[in-house]
């Protein structure tokens, strides 16, 4: 069955071919129904590969490999643990919904839709195969080659600073690589002193790493640290975030917070937990102090935030936080609380960043003073930005609230401090949501981009504000949103279920007794 | 008298493998061929005639070689002939074929006559341009063809280079490789002056570099009594003679094969003959003399002072690291595209220069990966800036780039990714070139080396990010230039340097296993 995974990474790929071509990049409307078709045909291949997946079954499925560089043990390998289905169905499931939001969107004069929604089923092809690859080296490659078409979508269809941000967020990403690059190599190189030959196929290193000793392992470890802490984004390698969401168009910044930053916290997962077990765990501190920093500090600025899509960033810096508190924790519950929380992460916060998108849309500004009121004229999408809202904050009944739970329980044996400190960011959330959401949606109509005439604080009869309510395409996209929030929230089970059997065995490669299993 | 000629009778000739060094008798023959073409032939037929000699030399010359290489005549790890000046082993033929298929794309670039009306060399370059004269000048002649037996002679000196297996015979290839293109430096149609002054400052340093290179290889003499590498690192095993002679005379030596291979600090040149030749010149230059230097480098390194390599070791880091940071911080502040390419060159020559130190097959095999790697993008890169034109001739100016995408989009997509290449993303021959040889460099210890080098990478990544954003994401200038459509022959020459980049990056193996089939032999 390993066709199904293949044709998930070729699919994509054709598809961006197709729509680039030049009689679509003349006919917008036409591209973009080939886009979505695209689009929806890799969802429907992606459920077919959770229903082909086993979840008791071996630790790498639906494998296949061919060689590539058979100098340098080079192979072209795919297949998927739990965690890695997890978020190549998330990819599925947000590609086409973020073509949909952007249906109406007005791309910059000379550019075509058909050049555009290439980019992003081509960003869908490569970042489904860095989910899906099991080399090290194959990985690297598309962990690299993943920035190009990002950097064309900010860089080509972005906001004002847009140049300044693609190029910023390409460097950033781009020297975490290289650094990352420098410790595979060191990984072949011991694999080649150990067993006498050079590999870069995942499941062989893990063996091999794994017996060198601790200060080697923390060597290789930073290399591959500090890819995945710019990736995901950690405190203090967060910089480029706020301005690669604040200048990308708003389905792209869907991509980047929803998808790429992943790679950082899933190549954490695959690579620095089962290859440096030592190292892991000898810097576990520094990373959980750099977590904890991350909720605290991504909360707090996200409260202050004047920006809307800067607001988001700093969201995700938060949750991120979170994310990375839960995988260095090393039990089983804080572990699968991170992988879940990286696909609720996607579902809701991609939820938010849309409803956001659909606020700018029709205020025209991301600045959050120059809206007000808007419940009184728009409130089916005052609900949505209540409800993304909530399950962004992780009340109980959404999604968020099971995997928040999970990871804040299962650190609490083992990092009690951190854990403590990391739950204030759960406050802070519930204040920068519904502070937002107060000050966008509630009181009287005001606000700059709302008003066509008069000044701020203005008040006009709601009849003659150009704003309108959730249109049907509106709908239609949030919709699934919805039913994957409360469905997730109410039953995780399905999640849970494919996901905890790849983290026990992550874990059991770190080496770590488990409190929590033990305690029963 | 009688005892005399009994001696000369006792001498016996040195035995020549004529087989083996076909290829570099080819190129010679031709090139002095071309000379008389050049004496002889009405002005309208040089050209045509000169292209087609020039081409089939090359493609003769690669036809020998494959014989050569392949035949059952060569021995398994090749041979040293004429009396023991040249070296023909596997590292040598894989360097030979990669000068020969750059050169033949160099070529292609300097026969255009399609981008520039009557090509991009001028014949009296004392003439003014603008005036009448000069305007005479170009309607007279077709095109000035001095500088095909030029390219060819400069050619069999890179060859003899790569091969040269004692000191006086490297220095001779040396002044044969670099004399022709001191000249073909000068002969720019457009911007003269500038072309004039690259011309004399390239000839002026080069001279002192080749005075250092002889003023070392006369202290190693003195040192080991012989030229030959073999006699030097014989010498240099445990013997008590002075190791100052000995240090000197390889500082000295290292100092003039550093310059022609552009590594930083002794990269002063590179900027300004790279801005100042004809572009066509400038992508040869680039291409082939990097080729040849490092073959030299390589060769003297690993066969006449590998066993002093911790005494030197320290050094060339030293050199290697500020020939890195050189190229990538020098390279942002540059505003000229040729320019930009000069300081990515020096970067270049740094992390060529850590595969050459690592002193190790795979250093070998994957500094000669780098060089194809190199050479075929920079072919590529020069043919693509001198389509891009205004009416001053080409524009060079980062400025003048500003949108090029929407005009241009084929070049500018070509551009952008040989400058990723470049720059080492993965999936271009430029990526696999620095994962072989930082590869090589961590296996032989040197991984603060690679560290620092994937820190200039980053870097430099930063330049060719700024001109693919000027080239898509800006507005064009209103009198920004145009690009000409090109002609056969630099389509053809842009089609293989791209190809190349793009096949390298995707199936290296054929190279890498060529590249690595065997060792220097001294």
């Amino acid at each position: 069955m390993s066709w199904v995974l293949i044709a998930l990474l070729v699919l994509p790929l054709v598809g961006a071919l197709v729509v680039s071509l030049p009689f679509l990049r003349r006919d917008d409307a036409k591209a973009k129904l080939v886009a979505l078709a695209f689009s929806v045909a890799e969802l429907l291949l992606a459920v077919v590969l959770w229903i082909t997946y086993e979840p008791g079954g071996p630790r790498l499925q639906l494998t296949s490999s061919v060689d590539w560089i058979a100098g340098f043990g080079v192979h072209l390998s795919f297949g998927v643990d739990g965690i890695a289905l997890v978020m190549i169905a998330v990819i599925a499931v947000l590609i086409p919904l973020v073509i949909g939001a952007g249906w109406a969107e007005k791309l910059p004069s000379g550019r075509s839709a058909g050049g555009y929604l290439g980019l992003i089923l081509l960003q869908e092809a490569i970042t489904v195969a860095v989910f899906a690859a099991t080399d090290v080296f194959l990985f690297y490659v598309l962990f690299e080659v993943m920035l190009i078409p990002m950097y064309f979508l900010i860089g080509g269809y972005g906001g004002a600073r847009r140049q300044y941000a693609a190029v910023k967020f390409f460097l950033y990403s781009f020297l975490g690589g290289l650094i990352m690059l420098a410790s595979a190599i060191g990984c072949y190189v011991l694999a080649q002193d150990k067993i006498g030959k050079g590999t870069f196929d995942w499941a062989t290193l893990v063996t091999v790493v794994r017996e060198a000793d601790t200060s080697t392992q923390i060597w290789l470890f930073l290399g591959f640290f500090l890819a995945f802490a710019i990736k995901a984004p950690l405190v203090p390698f967060h910089t480029w975030l706020p301005d690669a969401a604040a200048e990308a168009p708003i389905g792209v910044t869907v991509i980047v917070v929803g998808i790429l930053d992943k790679v950082g916290t899933f190549g954490m997962l695959r690579y620095n937990l089962p290859m440096f077990p030592e190292a892991s765990k000898a810097l576990a501190p520094v990373v959980l102090v750099l977590a904890v920093a991350g909720v605290l500090y991504g909360s707090l600025l996200a409260t202050g935030q004047r920006d809307m899509k800067r607001f988001l960033a700093y969201v995700s810096i938060a949750h991120f936080g979170f994310i990375a508190l839960g995988i260095f924790s090393f039990t089983s519950q804080a572990g699968v609380g991170s992988v879940s929380y990286m696909l609720n992460h996607s579902i809701s916060t991609g939820m938010l960043i849309l409803v956001i998108g659909m606020v700018i849309a029709r205020g025209g500004s991301t600045s959050i003073a120059d809206y007000g009121g808007m419940s009184k004229v728009a409130p089916l999408l005052a609900g949505m930005l209540l409800l993304s809202g909530l399950t962004t904050l992780s009340l109980p009944g959404t999604n968020s609230f099971v995997s928040e739970f999970l990871v804040l329980i299962g650190s609490y044996p083992t990092q009690p401090v951190y854990t403590i400190l990391a739950t204030l960011g759960m406050v802070l959330a519930a204040l920068y949501v519904l502070w937002l959401y107060q000050r966008v949606m509630t009181g009287p109509l005001r606000g700059t981009a709302l008003l066509s005439t008069g000044g701020p604080g203005a008040t006009v009869d709601p009849e003659k504000a150009p704003i309108t309510d959730l249109n049907k395409r509106e709908i239609a996209v949030l919709a699934p949103l919805v039913a994957l929030v409360l469905l997730l929230g109410f039953y995780p089970q399905p999640v849970l279920d494919v996901v905890t059997p790849s983290v026990g065995a992550t874990l059991s490669e770190v080496g770590v007794t488990d409190p929590v299993q033990e305690g029963k | 008298m009688t005892s005399f000629l009994a001696q000369v009778e006792k001498i016996t000739p040195p035995e020549i493998a004529y087989g083996l060094i076909a290829p570099v008798l080819i190129v010679l023959g031709a090139a002095c061929v071309s000379v008389l073409l050049e004496a002889f032939l009405p002005k309208h037929q040089r050209w045509t005639a000169q292209l087609l000699l020039s081409l089939l030399t090359i493609v003769g010359a690669g036809g020998s070689l494959i014989a050569t290489a392949v035949g059952d005549g060569f021995p398994p790890q090749g041979q040293i002939t004429l009396a023991g000046t040249i070296a023909v082993d596997k590292p040598a033929i894989f360097l030979w074929a990669t000068l020969l298929v750059l050169t033949f794309g160099a070529i292609l670039l300097i026969a255009d006559r399609s981008v520039e009306p009557g090509g991009a060399f001028v014949a009296q370059a004392a003439i003014r341009p603008g005036t009448v004269q000069d305007r005479a000048q170009v309607a007279k002649t077709g095109m000035q063809t001095e500088v095909f037996p030029l390219t060819l002679f400069a050619l069999s000196g890179m060859m003899v280079f790569v091969a040269a297996n004692d000191l006086l015979t490297m220095f001779i290839a040396l002044e044969v490789l670099s004399l022709p293109l001191y000249l073909m430096c000068g002969l720019a149609r457009r911007r003269r002056l500038l072309s004039q002054e690259a011309a004399v400052k390239y000839f002026l340093l080069g001279a002192f570099a080749s005075a250092f290179f002889l003023y070392g290889l006369a202290l190693l003499y003195g040192y080991a009594g012989s030229v030959r590498l073999s006699d030097i690192a014989n010498a240099t095993a445990g013997t008590n003679r002075s190791d100052t002679l000995l240090f000197a005379g390889f500082g000295l030596l290292v100092v003039g094969l550093l310059f022609k291979a552009s590594v930083g600090p002794f990269h002063a040149w590179t900027p300004d003959v790279y801005q100042g030749a004809p572009t066509p010149i400038t992508a040869f230059m680039a291409a082939c003399t990097k080729v040849a230097a490092f073959g030299g480098i390589l060769r003297v390194l690993t066969g006449a002072f590998a066993d002093t390599q911790w005494e030197w070791r320290g050094v060339l880091w030293a050199v290697a690291v500020v020939s890195m940071v050189i190229g990538a911080v020098l390279g942002l502040t540059q505003t000229d595209v040729k320019r930009m390419v000069a300081y990515s060159s020096v970067a270049h020559a740094g992390f060529l220069l850590i595969g050459s130190i690592a002193l190790s097959p795979s250093g070998l095999s994957g500094t000669m990966f780098y060089l194809v790697a190199y050479g075929f993008t920079t072919i590529a890169v020069f043919g693509v800036i001198s389509l891009v034109r205004n009416a001053d001739g080409e524009a060079t100016h980062l400025s003048q780039w500003a949108g090029l995408a929407k005009r241009s989009p084929v070049v500018a997509g070509v551009f952008t990714f040989l400058l990723l290449a470049l720059a080492g993303i993965p999936l271009t021959s430029g990526f696999i070139g620095k994962f072989v040889v930082f590869t090589a460099a961590i296996d032989a210890g040197l991984t603060p080396l690679v560290v620092i080098a994937l820190v200039a990478s980053a870097v430099a990544a930063f330049f060719y990010l700024r001109v693919i954003v000027l080239m898509y994401f800006s507005e064009p200038a209103p009198d920004g230039p145009t690009v000409t459509v090109p002609g056969a022959f630099t389509t053809i020459a842009i089609t293989l340097g791209a190809a190349v980049t793009l096949a390298l990056g995707l199936w290296p193996d054929f190279v890498l296993d060529w590249a690595g089939a065997g060792a220097f032999i001294f």
